[in-house]
């Protein structure tokens, strides 16, 4: 069994209005520091495979269909063996 | 003429579509559930608006997987008129019918409300019985309606005339106070290269009769009717 973490996130110039109103917000608790706020998901995926690189082949596979919309996300796949 | 309304689960506006081309404008209509994988001898269909699979992951995103669009997506590329209404709209962008993507509304607020639309073009199946460069008022409802796409894709847009409806203040001119929810170029509808597929957030099912406050958006739905019986498609 293979579990997949993957982080889905907004492509660079994709506007993100939830991580503006977050990186607002942070300023009104004066991290002053915070110059940019960007909100993404975190999705994990648990499935079988021959091996690590079939698995990986899959759930890209699977990101680039349903998890992901290309258009506006990327993602990162790390694939990782658990028992 | 045979209109087919799609339901998925959480569609909400199916009702409104339905009683619209059959009661208003005196066709046939008949719903069609998204188990199903035909499409049973429709002339022309409608993806309502709603919440379909709760918005879940992305709005659009798991209907568009539904075993009915197969059938959807070869009915469009046929030629065959396909208006896709809100979260229509949504899942005919998620199915790569309709180019670009939705995002969260520049307010983060779910709007809900009354606004003015440009027609952009009367030359089309969607806009033959509306009146060049009219500004008709739609309701709209929605908390992911900000159209986004890349530039080139933009300009592709703009150079096919593909952009139907545009966001507009009620002297017509498109400024960003007028923009309802942050798409570009103030985007409220387009349409496919093949000019049969509409995509479109406002709602024109809901201001089909003077009784709610207004007909304007029935000019739509009869602009479909018309080139049916004149035979484009």
């Amino acid at each position: 069994m293979f579990k997949a973490n993957v982080y889905v996130t907004l492509k660079e110039g994709v506007l993100d209005p939830q991580g503006e109103a977050v990186r607002k917000s942070l300023q009104v608790l004066d991290y002053q520091e915070v110059e940019a706020v960007r909100i993404g998901k975190f999705i994990e995926v648990w499935l079988e495979a021959a091996d690590e690189s079939a698995a990986r082949r899959q759930v890209e596979e699977m990101s680039d269909k349903l998890l992901a919309n290309p258009i506006i996300e990327d993602f990162r796949v790390e694939m990782m063996e658990v028992v | 003429m045979k209109f087919g309304v799609i339901v998925f689960p959480g569609s909400n506006c199916d009702a409104d579509c339905y009683h619209v081309v059959q009661d208003v404008l005196g066709q046939e209509a008949d719903y069609i559930w998204h188990k199903q994988d035909s499409l049973a001898g429709c002339d022309a269909l409608i993806l309502p608006g709603g919440f379909s699979y709760g918005d879940y992951l992305r709005t659009g995103a798991i209907a568009r997987f539904s075993p009915i669009m197969p059938a959807v997506i070869d009915f469009a590329q046929q030629g065959g008129l396909v208006i896709g209404i809100c979260n229509g709209f949504q899942i005919l962008l998620e199915a790569g019918l309709l180019p670009g993507a939705m995002l969260r509304n520049r307010s983060l607020k779910f709007i809900c409300g009354r606004i003015n639309l440009k027609v952009e073009r009367t030359d089309t199946a969607f806009t033959n019985q509306l009146l060049p460069g009219e500004i008709i008022k739609v309701p709209i409802a929605h908390g992911e309606g900000n159209y986004f796409c890349d530039p080139p894709t933009l300009a592709a847009l703009k150079r096919d005339n593909r952009i139907l409806f545009t966001y507009c203040d009620e002297n017509g001119a498109e400024s960003q106070e007028a923009n309802p929810n942050g798409s570009v170029a103030n985007i409220a509808g387009i349409i496919n290269e093949g000019g049969n597929v509409l995509g479109m957030m406002p709602h024109p099912e809901r201001c089909s009769e003077e009784i709610l406050g207004g007909t304007d958006g029935l000019g739509i739905f009869a602009s479909m009717l018309q080139s049916f019986l004149e035979g484009k498609r």
